[in-house]
């Protein structure tokens, strides 16, 4: 024992951060953040209040004012049956979310758990499930989401069922890496030293601890997932009329562009929010949760 | 080195094995039997005996053990013999040969597009960060991201070709034909496919050129005297640029997807086009041939990114 050993006081802790508060001032840092959450909330009650707040019934055709311009009446027009582009446009963003959220979790569920497994038993299963979703990925996700719909049809459900199986992919590659690494921590050594079951260590500490980037990746997810539903239904493989979807609804408005211009322009314009909502919460998110800047930011 | 191609290799192996099953089972796992539907489709499905449909079974391989149906078919697949379409009439092999280059002539050209322009808006945001040219690049690159292909299509079509005419709103001829206006109608479409790659390159390029330019060589760069063009061109693009590489990689998918959206705006014959019709006439061998044809194109360009990895990144080369 020479001198020169430093003592270390332990004594001293770092200053307390309230982690909340934390999140809140990066979260918000960029500006458009903010810009984002009000796109995301105004959609969540148009979605969610439809009924009350469409003038009109979404399916309810009027041939008598078909393609009617924009006026006090038809506040954005109506289309080519004459159904008011605003009432479809609010029941359209019912469609979107519905389509979105249900996707997206179906999709990350089966993605999480085929990456935990992977990245946990690694060898053969890791071979065989990552190279399995190595395949999907090339796949464009609209033309796996067309080659499941040539099998299954149009319709809402088999849209969420082709597009959830085009998204399991990017959740079980991420979720792979991530349990690659968390595995190799002590404290899972320790896990495994005591008994614990593959079970626990799986969803007591390696989902929790890769939780942050699959929230990050369920965000950016949404809109993906939006509007590659726009896509399909665009190309009217997806939800087709009479039913509102914003895909569909630019495509037939596509028809009268010269005359009805607004019947594509509206939701296409909708679409592009929502996705822009997302994509811009979602960095946000990233940059309020990623450990790695905390200290910096 | 050796070893890392050959492992790489051997993994595309497996993958091309995997996606072959995929797109054979999904269509054999569609409900019904697809000789009866082949059969009802092309409508002579009441004057045919119960003895004629089994011989036609027997015909076509159906009545063979699944895994010898999909032995059968890999091997055609091999010969270039992917099958016959019932809309066209013809062998799907002669229906791509005939489309596919129509594909690339829009492909290929918004693949260079989104990479040259992606990495000079990248660079450009990056070298100015925080003054204005990063202030119209960067919003412009989220725009890009998340607008739909097919409405930027028809915003186009609006604007430059019913409202200005300034471009053929639609359509398609061989460059072979008329030059001047084939290259008047790619305009619009190649801008469509390419801008979701021009967004998502910028904003790569824009992050990891700040990146290097942190670093301590580049600040030795300066120091030396060097001036701002070589530092940037030199020394600070070579090493920013890998991780784009990659992103164009997946950019060929991304390319791929848009054009099925641009194909069927722009009304323009080729694969994608194809494939939207094919799904809607329920032409179910078109749509396995031209998923197939799509998924090894990107498999192959993937393949092709994780080498140019080796090659420009020394640490991969010797680790």
């Amino acid at each position: 024992m020479g001198d020169n050993v430093t003592v270390v006081d332990f004594s001293e802790t770092p200053p307390k951060v309230n982690e909340f508060r934390r999140f809140l001032r990066v979260f918000f840092a960029r500006g458009m953040v903010a810009f984002g959450l009000v796109v995301l909330v105004l959609m969540i009650i148009a979605a969610g209040f439809a009924n009350w707040l469409a003038p009109y019934d979404p399916l309810q055709t009027d041939f008598s004012s078909s393609l009617s311009q924009p006026s006090s009446i038809h506040l954005l027009g109506t289309d080519n049956v004459g159904r008011d582009t605003l009432s479809r446009l609010l029941y359209g963003a019912r469609t979107a979310l519905i389509v979105g959220f249900v996707t997206v979790f179906s999709g990350a569920i089966i993605g999480i758990t085929l990456g935990l497994l992977a990245g946990h038993f690694g060898g053969i299963i890791n071979m065989f499930i990552m190279r399995a979703m190595d395949a999907l990925m090339c796949f464009p996700m609209i033309m796996l989401a067309l080659l499941i719909s040539a099998v299954l049809g149009g319709g809402m459900k088999n849209v969420i069922i082709a597009l959830s199986f085009a998204s399991v992919p990017v959740y079980a590659r991420v979720v792979n890496g991530l349990t690659l690494s968390i595995r190799e921590n002590d404290y899972i050594m320790a896990e495994r030293a005591m008994g614990s079951s593959n079970i626990r260590i799986i969803f007591g500490h390696i989902l929790p601890n890769s939780f942050a980037p699959i929230i990050v990746l369920i965000t950016l997810g949404l809109g993906n997932i939006i509007l590659s539903e726009a896509g399909l239904s665009f190309l009217g493989i997806g939800i087709s009329a009479p039913q509102a979807a914003w895909g569909s609804m630019v495509s037939n408005g596509y028809k009268y562009l010269l005359t009805n211009p607004i019947l594509s322009f509206a939701p296409g314009l909708a679409i592009m929010l929502v996705v822009f909502a997302f994509n811009l919460v979602g960095d946000g998110l990233r940059d309020a949760l990623d450990p790695r800047l905390r200290g910096f930011l | 080195m050796t070893t890392y191609i050959a492992r790489r290799l051997l993994q595309m192996l497996i993958v091309l094995i995997m996606i072959t099953l995929l797109v054979f089972f999904v269509m054999r796992l569609m409900p019904g039997d697809p000789l009866i539907i082949y059969i009802a489709r092309s409508g002579n499905l009441e004057n045919m005996s119960f003895d004629q449909i089994e011989q036609l079974r027997i015909q076509y391989g159906l009545d063979k053990p699944l895994m010898v149906q999909y032995f059968n078919w890999v091997t055609g697949v091999f010969r270039g013999d992917f099958g016959e379409s019932i809309i066209y009439k013809q062998k799907v092999g002669r229906l791509l040969k005939e489309r596919f280059p129509v594909t690339l002539n829009l492909g290929i050209p918004a693949l260079i597009v989104s990479s040259i322009l992606g990495i000079l808006a990248g660079i450009i945001a990056a070298i100015w960060r925080g003054k204005w040219p990063d202030k119209v690049v960067t919003p412009l690159s989220y725009i890009g991201l998340t607008i739909p292909v097919f409405w930027l299509g028809i915003l186009m079509i609006y604007t430059f070709g019913l409202k200005l005419h300034w471009l053929p709103i639609s359509g398609y001829t061989s460059p072979f034909k008329d030059f001047a206006l084939s290259m008047r109608q790619l305009v619009m479409p190649v801008i469509c496919i390419s801008i979701f790659g021009i967004a998502a390159n910028a904003r790569q390029m824009r992050s990891s050129m700040l990146e290097v330019i942190r670093q301590d060589y580049i600040r030795t760069a300066w120091s030396k005297g060097l001036s701002h063009r070589i530092v940037i061109l030199k020394h600070a693009l070579k090493n920013s640029v890998i991780p784009v590489i990659t992103l164009i990689g997946f950019g060929v998918g991304i390319i791929f997807g848009g054009d099925v959206l641009v194909e069927t705006v722009f009304a323009i014959p080729g694969i994608g086009f194809l494939a939207t019709m094919s799904i809607l006439s329920s032409d179910y061998i078109v749509v396995q041939s031209i998923t197939l044809l799509i998924s090894v194109v990107i498999l192959i360009s993937n393949l092709m990114v994780d080498l140019s990895y080796v090659w420009l990144d020394p640490r991969i080369r010797y680790g």
